[in-house]
């Protein structure tokens, strides 16, 4: 296999976030696991990142004002005032 | 209570269930109509616009993607009918999601970045570093924020996220390298003023 060049950690950070999501070209794959093979600093913030993602996914949804709900529970009731009108 | 289920009592003329999913979702839907809309107040009308052609079976759901997606592919087409922003333009020039300074001139870090193992675990549910996520992702410019929250809050796809915001796929990609490596970045800073 030709020589693939070898990067510093600075370009590997750049490919961290396409790597988890499974995105790179094979050539930056193999040259961001080789460099992630001889570097504890990087494979530390690759982990960073995966725990990152991971606490993203439970967050949930923003907190929604009583006021806007209020305001989208009244049409469903508009809704339900209008089928009704229909039935008859 | 899975949204299909929800979906389908609230048809049936369930107020609650609907109810649920507006608080489940009604924050993305008007993330995106944001996304495509220049005012809170427009966002909210077609927000209220999506949830309307819901209730009436304008749309319906046939179970081709995942009911999120569905109801945020619905939100989407309605804001971009009534867009009014000018077209985004992305910047994908590279940017230092990590601190130049944490670098030497030869690429390689001056203090290692240690693993955040022990914010996960048992710990999950800490309610502070929860709360450091998402005070992270809202402060996130758009459409970082609307990026991240789809793709790593909701988990659809990159492909179904370019699709709702009208993005491609290398555009979603970047605004989610940078939108991560922001909330990264603000929990490093959170686990420093722990210890
Ligand atoms: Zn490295």
């Amino acid at each position: 296999m030709a020589l693939i060049k070898s990067i510093n950690c600075r370009q590997a950070v750049a490919l961290i976030s396409d790597y988890l999501d499974g995105a790179l070209t094979t050539r930056n794959r193999l040259r961001l696991e080789r460099h992630l093979a001889a570097c504890d600093a990087c494979s530390a913030y690759l982990d960073q990142m995966r725990v990152t993602i991971t606490l993203t996914g439970t967050v949930g949804p923003e907190d929604l004002s009583p006021e806007a709900l209020e305001e989208l529970g009244n049409i469903f009731d508009l809704y339900q005032a209008e089928s009704k009108d229909d039935e008859q | 209570m899975n949204d299909e289920v929800l979906l389908e009592q609230f048809l049936a003329g369930d107020r609650q269930a609907f109810c649920e999913l507006v608080v489940r979702y009604q924050p993305s839907i008007l993330g995106i109509a944001r996304h495509y809309v220049n005012s809170a107040s427009t966002a909210e009308d077609v927000a209220q616009d999506t949830w309307m052609a819901v209730l009436r079976g304008a749309e319906k759901f046939e179970g081709r993607s995942s009911f999120k997606t569905w109801l945020f592919q619905i939100a989407a087409n309605r804001a971009r009918r009534t867009g009014t922003r000018e077209h985004r333009v992305i910047s994908v020039d590279p940017v230092d999601t990590v601190a130049a300074t944490r670098f030497s001139s030869g690429g390689m870090w001056n203090e290692p970045p240690e693993p955040f193992t022990d914010l996960l675990g048992s710990q999950l549910d800490n309610v502070d570093v929860l709360r450091r996520v998402r005070d992270a992702i809202s402060a996130l410019p758009d459409p970082q924020k609307s990026v991240v929250t789809l793709r790593d809050v909701e988990g659809l796809t990159t492909s179904e996220v370019a699709n709702i915001l009208d993005l491609s796929e290398a555009n979603i990609r970047v605004l989610l390298h940078r939108a991560r490596a922001k909330i990264r970045t603000s929990l490093e800073d959170f686990k420093g003023t722990e210890q």
